[in-house]
């Protein structure tokens, strides 16, 4: 799947774009969380911070019971700040 | 109508077009959101603006389709803006155009607090203590749960 980072979370991931291959078990959003906050110490950082993160599925907010494939464009993001 | 873009607006001319040849048009009301630079601050020399291009458009769209189901509204404009930007630039606009000075006022107000809270934008400033991500208001939060309806 095609996972994107935006501001601070950029920042702490060291890149804004990666290619991921999705384990089989993780088919929701909530899963997804679980999986990539193991993945690694800034992934564990992000999703750990005290600024809680959004995440969006095909360009829309998900929630954790939101479902998801390998052919999902994912985004991991802080709260917005625009206006 | 959304635009998301990196270039000024004069915001005259958008809405002298948006009710142009519109007589049903009999109130407009319009929003300015500018950079500011409060007196307390570390002084701001740069608010760079960054978006989920994409999403943002898809967000602002249906923010103003909600606008338009809850208001008679004959025109609707959100202008926002990205990049590097200085104090005194101009950020955002909402103008909304109905027959009803009310329906106005209230979905142009409406239309700021959703977006606030719901269009994927990121302000940095950079101020002479360097460069930090702006935080989140939970005031903006609130404001938008205002609109709430017990159904």
């Amino acid at each position: 799947m095609k996972l994107f980072y935006f501001a601070w979370v950029r920042d702490k991931m060291g890149r804004d774009f990666e290619e991921v291959e999705l384990p089989p078990d993780v088919t929701t959003a909530g899963e997804f969380i679980d999986w990539f906050k193991d993945r690694g110490p800034a992934e564990a950082e992000v999703i750990g911070a005290s600024e809680m993160v959004k995440m969006a599925v095909n360009q829309e907010y998900a929630g954790p019971s939101y479902p998801l494939s390998n052919d999902d464009e994912v985004a991991i993001f802080p709260p917005v700040t625009g206006g | 109508m959304i635009r998301v873009q990196e270039e000024d607006f004069d915001m005259g001319r958008e809405v002298a077009a948006l009710y142009e040849g519109k007589q049903e048009i009999g109130a407009v009301c319009t929003f300015l959101g500018l950079v500011r630079d409060l007196p307390d601050s570390d002084g701001l020399k740069t608010m760079t603006l960054e978006h989920y291009p994409g999403m943002t458009e898809k967000e602002l769209a249906k923010i103003e389709k909600d606008a338009r189901a809850r208001w008679p509204l004959s025109e609707c404009l959100i202008i926002h803006r990205y990049g590097a930007l200085q104090p005194g630039d101009q950020i955002v606009m909402v103008a909304t155009a109905s027959p009803h000075r009310q329906a106005a006022f209230e979905s142009c107000d409406f239309l700021m607090d959703f977006l606030k809270t719901r269009a994927p934008f990121w302000k940095k400033e950079n101020t002479g203590n360097g460069e930090q991500w702006v935080d989140a208001r939970e005031t903006d939060d609130v404001a938008a749960e205002r609109w709430d309806k017990p159904d």
